[in-house]
């Protein structure tokens, strides 16, 4: 089992450093950089702009090197938890994305749970009582999951808390608590404004993952070992969970490799419209204004959660799984 | 513990089992209904080994599941009674009226009356070890503990015959090969000393040899418990082995009872006449009909084939490699004869087929091939081109009827195809000639315009094997081509193959693991097993003076459709 | 043969319909089977007309504002006029509370706008060829307004803006489809026929490709658009992102089946009879993967949809003047807009409506296509 593990760890440093490759290439793509954007930004708004200023900050910010080099530099940075400087901010990066990427990364974690606490139920009902009612309301109800943006699901409920409630129900946080350091006060502020995007985000992910499960489980259900459980005199319902529940659940489980990454990136959307302090927002205002170590930062972070969400799903694959285990 | 107990007189007179009209139906939608138990009535007994014979359809296995009460929605038990009686002073309790999932089915279910199926691979839950398997039933029935079920478990590995049970018992379906599988699975079906073990089709999916020990299994246990057992089968052979007592059904039915001896030297009903001269054409005492006349010529000369399959390689292991599938084969085929390669599962004769064919590359040796003008040529050496002209005389015909037709093209353009790119014929002529191939097997004139889903299983391989006449060839390889047939059909389309040998003068090489069917199409018969040819000669000498061990083994496990000779179970 | 033969071995009687019934045509009747599935063929039929005849369908010029007539809110059609069937709207005016000054539309029940089908209304030109000027209904005097919809902030009705908008939104979809249905039949067709090394580059390559999060991905690339370009550019240039993207799925697919098809001992067949090996590919592979294709496609296109609506409605997709959902959906993201003009929502619902209809049919498509599946 260790070995298995360690074996996959090896595998992903090559597909990391190519994705770092890539996210470069990416924040690198758009024409000009980050101080022709704010020049074209200061003439727009009426402003003269100084040629030697220009340079001097082209200079200073490293962007005249060739591109491999200024690749090498920031990886070799990244490398040693630098993750290089701001210019729009104006402070070192790693201090802006630490709390949004923590952030990130326990909305679309509690989002997953919800998916699964969700799906997985209710893919079992539909599978177990087919072409029933209650089957083809889950069929239905699933179906719109899938295709309501999870966007606009936040635009309305915006609506419904602006003209209903009359108070902004985005953010993640009270006014009181969206700079204040940590503490049990604002943890529980926390998890009474996560709910709202989880939901969202939980039930965009939970429409397919239920169709999967309700179509692995009505394959296993047909399959004989399940009548030779019945044959030894079980109950039904413990037979049920222990037999055809228990071999659909690996397919389930080794959904975790992408409903992640799709939660991660599904929560970028939906935080700009929320207005959540999520790394969305932040990286989308970078990319727009060619923030180059600040967007890459988050790109580079946001890849790596997906790799790890396909390497630990691997994982809780092989544990669940004789067959790949003992290979 | 399991209770053994030694059959007494009372016991042996005592029904355990009465069923009276039952009648079990699955709604087909629009009000029809399939009808696939229809008014059976029988009494098992203890002790004694009732067969329920009968070709596919007919109904033998869902009678079984009714018994079990898992027959699955829609179907359902429409009427009848099942009367299960435990112990002559208790009462008796009517199974048919018991709700399925109900506490008092439950209670019988595993306890009472035990099942083992005919997959065992499929069977046997993938996830869970052999030993939780085998104990469950005991904690589900409440008759011991965790610590008590798993010694019961290596106990009852013990008496299947599994080595090493202490380990064993910890392992996964997976690991273990079809027969001990199957042993598995009749271990857990007598964990909780039921009186009554219904048997599927156990030995269906292994084989022979392996068929032979679990029978003999079977009956020791029998014997030993003094159980009463069902056990349904379509091999008649199987059935002259094991039987007591013999029920026929067919299409739901039940055409004939009796005594064993009475059914198979007595028959009243015609169909079960039809079922026994089935099975007794092919058996090892019935006179053949191969071919007689045969050339001096060699038509093929195999030397020193051998093949190995490729391994899949990973960038961290290490490669292993296999052994060979086919390791250094060399044989003669004469013009005009039939040559038959037997051989049991992994015993590589499908992959020599296709070495033959050259759907596979052969490693190494030679197939030199004596062509219509005398010359030779090595197939293993031909290039694309030739092969291509060689495909003209030597054809294939597969053993999956359903597989081997595309379904997505009219059969007489299934059967047209190599005479069309072939640039043989084309338009009116080509219709004509594919009528007459048609009319040759022994199908109508309007089965072209059809698609092969709207066949059966024995005229699709008639539909395969006029695709494979179609050029003209010299040379017909068979691979299995009767095994996925019922056994009436079998008879008919060997006779089938052997007219059409008569009348266009051509060779064929029948792969087959059935003994009896290789016996009566053969003129001479080789042996495979694991890759090698272990013995080869001529059918008769084979079949009735073998030398090796291997192949007198494999013929002790034939089972003889004559219950008056049980050679199976006094084997060594 | 004998009697004895046919008697013995007549299957099922199949009556001739079905059994001379060709595999497209059991096919179309499994797929009919799906009541949900036809449903959705229906609606998707429908909105490709709408978005095919945008021009006579909207019932008016989406560009036409008025700044008199700003966030006009929706008129409700009243179907009986005294009794007999002819359909009119109240029109609004405007009317100033005198307490706090603020303006709200209210309708007038003394000014009666009456509707027609095949009206006389703004011109316009079909596919930019050919003039015209008649809608498919509207008010009978072309001078009137009328907001079945609801009315912008810039006063443009609603309704005939997310007629046009459909055009976009759902052309982007088969364009964007077509794009990766090539990428996904190349590259996933390469490596199911060559298998061995090209086979496993090119799974690596996808896995690649799908490990990474799709919406930062899509942000950086549309965010490096100039914004300089013209409209249909930047339309094409949207499409050809989106569909990078997905093409990994349907070349997983094509993959998939052709490897399946490939392992069919009918296919083996066929090379034994000789053909040559495009004819095996040709007519007697390609049928097989058509249907699972077919499926797969339809499967596809919502999420074009979505993607386009998504990076539209952030303002990095398709923008002013070019008209589709998602970028009248950024005319919503505004709070205090919503609240006041909740209609601006609309698009939405027909996103969804779009996105539904495509996923039963899909469905449907793929549930016919493999029947064995389930």
């Amino acid at each position: 089992m260790a070995r298995f593990i360690i074996r996959r760890l090896l595998g992903m440093i090559p597909f990391i450093l190519l994705v770092s490759f890539t996210v470069f290439v990416l924040i690198k793509l758009p024409p000009g950089d980050f101080v022709s954007n704010y020049a074209a930004n200061l003439s727009a708004s009426g402003e003269t702009v100084n040629q030697a200023t220009l340079i001097q900050m082209r200079q200073e910010f490293g962007l005249n090197a060739p591109f491999l080099v200024q690749y090498w530099h920031w990886i070799w940075g990244v490398l040693h938890g630098n993750f290089g400087y701001s210019f729009k901010w104006q402070q070192p990066v790693g201090s802006l994305i630490g709390e949004r990427l923590g952030l990130t990364l326990i909305l679309s974690v509690s989002a997953l749970l919800f998916t699964w606490a969700v799906a997985l139920p209710i893919g079992v009902l539909s599978a177990v009582r087919r072409y029933s009612i209650a089957d083809y309301l889950v069929t239905f109800v699933s179906f719109l999951g899938l295709s309501v943006p999870g966007f606009l699901l936040g635009l309305v409920l915006m609506y419904i808390g602006v003209t209903v409630f009359g108070e902004n129900l985005g953010g993640l946080f009270s006014p009181q608590y969206l700079n204040a350091p940590w503490s049990l006060g604002r943890v529980i502020d926390l998890m009474r404004h996560l709910w709202i995007p989880m939901v969202i985000l939980g039930i965009q992910g939970s429409a397919s993952l239920i169709r999967i499960m309700r179509a692995n489980l009505i394959d296993q259900l047909h399959q004989p070992y399940v009548d030779t459980a019945r044959a030894k005199g079980l109950r039904e319902t413990t037979l049920l969970v222990r037999y055809p529940i228990r071999v659909a659940l690996n397919p389930f489980v080794s959904t975790l490799g992408w409903v992640l990454p799709n939660l991660v990136s599904g929560s970028v959307i939906l935080s700009i419209v929320l207005n959540l302090p999520t790394a969305g927002p932040m990286l989308f205002d970078a990319l727009l204004a060619q923030d180059q170590f600040l967007a890459g930062a988050f790109l580079l972070m946001l890849c790596a959660l997906t790799v790890i969400g396909t390497l630990l799903s691997d994982i809780l694959l092989a544990l669940l799984d004789p067959r790949i285990r003992v290979q | 513990m399991r209770p053994t107990r030694m059959p007494t007189d009372s016991d042996a007179a005592a029904p355990l089992l009465e069923l009276h009209e039952l009648r079990t139906v699955f709604p087909l939608g629009q009000g029809r209904v399939l009808k696939a138990v229809d008014g059976v009535s029988f009494t098992l007994l203890a002790g004694r080994t009732l067969c329920i014979v009968g070709e596919s359809g007919s109904g033998k296995s869902i009678t079984a599941r009714s018994i079990m009460q898992i027959v699955g929605p829609p179907g359902r038990i429409a009427g009848g009674e099942i009367i299960y009686r435990p112990y002559p002073g208790r009462a008796p309790i009517d199974i048919a009226r018991l709700h399925p999932r109900g506490t008092v089915m439950r209670a019988i279910r595993g306890r009472d009356i035990a099942m083992i199926f005919q997959e065992p691979m499929t069977s046997l839950s993938p996830i869970h070890r052999i030993g939780w398997q085998i104990g469950e039933p005991l904690l589900a029935h409440r008759l011991a503990d965790r610590k008590a079920a798993h010694q019961q478990a290596i106990e009852l590995l013990r008496q299947v015959e599994i080595p090493n049970p202490e380990t064993a018992v910890d392992r996964y379906p997976f690991e273990f090969s079809g027969g001990m599988r199957q042993r598995a699975m009749i271990a857990m079906a007598l964990a909780c000393g039921p009186k009554i073990l219904i048997a599927d089709e156990p030995t269906t999916a292994l084989d022979v040899t392996t068929q032979a020990e679990v029978l003999r299994l079977l009956t020791r246990l029998q014997h030993e418990d003094g159980l009463a057992l069902l056990f349904i089968t379509h091999d008649m052979g199987v059935v002259a082995q094991i039987a007591d007592d013999v029920l026929v059904m067919h299409q739901g039915q039940i055409v004939e009872h009796g005594p064993v001896e009475r059914i198979f030297h007595d028959p009243q009903h015609p169909y079960t006449q039809r079922l026994l001269d089935a099975s007794k054409k092919l058996g090892m005492a019935a006179p053949p009909a191969r071919p007689v006349v045969i050339a001096q010529q060699p038509l093929l000369q195999v030397r020193g084939v051998t093949l190995t399959y490729p391994v899949q390689t990973s960038l961290f292991r290490r490669p292993q490699v296999p052994p060979p599938a086919v390791r250094d084969v060399s044989f003669d085929l004469y013009e005009g004869e039939n040559l038959g390669i037997v051989g049991e599962s992994g015993s590589g004769k499908t992959s020599l087929g296709n070495c033959l064919i050259r759907i596979l590359q052969p490693g190494t040796g030679q197939i030199l091939y004596r062509r219509h003008d005398g010359t030779d040529m090595d197939l293993v050496a031909l290039d694309r081109q030739a092969l291509r002209q060689v495909h003209r005389e030597i054809r294939m015909v597969f053993q999956d009827p359903f597989a081997s037709l595309n379904p997505r093209m009219t059969v007489a353009r299934v059967i047209g195809e190599p005479l069309l790119v072939n640039g043989v014929l084309s338009g009116p002529a080509l219709s004509q000639r594919v009528a007459e191939l048609l009319a040759q097997v022994g199908l109508p004139r309007d089965a072209g315009q059809r698609y092969p889903h709207a066949f059966s299983g024995g005229q699709r391989q008639r539909i395969v094997i006029a695709r494979a006449l179609a050029l003209n060839p010299r040379l017909i390889i068979a691979d299995e081509a009767t095994s996925a047939l019922d056994v009436t059909l079998r008879g008919q389309i060997l006779d089938l193959l052997l007219e059409l040998q008569r009348s266009r003068g051509l060779s064929f090489v029948l792969i087959s693991h059935d003994l009896g069917v290789i016996r009566y199409f053969c003129n001479r018969i080789a042996v495979m097993y694991r890759g090698e040819i272990v013995e080869i000669g001529g059918a008769d000498e084979i079949c009735f003076n073998p030398r090796q061990p291997y192949t007198q083994a494999l013929l002790a496990a034939v089972p003889e459709a004559d219950p008056r000779r049980r050679n199976l179970l006094h084997a060594a | 043969m004998s009697s004895t033969t046919a008697d013995i071995e007549n299957g099922p009687a199949e009556p001739l319909p079905i059994a001379t019934a060709s595999e497209a045509r059991l096919f179309w009747i499994r797929f009919c089977r799906h009541r949900l599935a036809v449903v959705g063929l229906a609606v998707t039929l429908l909105l490709y007309l709408i978005a095919i005849f945008a021009e006579p369908i909207a019932p008016f010029d989406p560009n036409h504002s008025s700044a008199r007539l700003v966030y006009h809110p929706p008129q409700a059609i009243h179907w009986l006029d005294n009794g007999s069937l002819r359909p009119y709207v109240l029109a609004f005016r405007l009317q100033r509370d005198p307490v706090t000054l603020a303006a709200t539309y209210v309708p007038d029940p003394h000014r009666k706008v009456y509707l027609g089908l095949w009206v006389k209304g703004d011109r316009y030109d079909l596919w930019g060829l050919f003039p015209g000027d008649h809608h498919l209904f509207g008010p009978v005097d072309a001078r009137q307004p009328v907001f079945l919809f609801g009315a912008d902030r810039l006063g443009r009705d609603m309704l005939s803006r997310i007629v046009y908008g459909a055009r976009a939104s759902l052309s982007i979809g088969i364009v964007g489809v077509t794009c990766s249905l090539l990428l996904g039949i190349v590259f996933g067709g390469i490596s199911g026929y060559f298998g061995g090394r090209i086979d496993w580059a090119v799974q690596r390559v996808i896995e690649f490709i799908i490990s990474l999060p799709t919406i930062p991905i899509w942000l950086a690339l549309a965010a490096a658009l100039p914004k300089r370009w013209s409209p249909l550019t930047t339309y094409f240039c949207i499409t050809l992102i989106i569909s990078l993207i997905g093409w990994t799925e349907l070349a997983r697919v094509v993959r998939g089946r052709f490897l399946a098809i490939r392992s069919e001992t009918y296919v083996t067949a066929a090379w034994l009879d000789g053909c040559s090996q495009p004819r095996i590919i040709f007519r007697h592979m390609l049928p097989s993967l058509t249907s699972h294709i077919i499926a797969s496609v339809t499967l596809a296109i919502p999420l074009m949809i979505l993607a386009e609506t998504a990076l539209s409605f952030l303002g990095i997709g398709l923008q002013p003047p070019a008209i589709s959902w998602g970028a009248l959906l950024k005319e919503a993201q505004d709070v205090n807009s919503l609240a006041e003009a909740p209609w601006l929502l609309l698009p939405g619902v027909a996103v969804a409506i779009t996105v539904l209809a495509l996923n039963f049919l899909g469905d449907g498509l793929r549930d016919a296509a493999d029947p064995h599946a389930h």
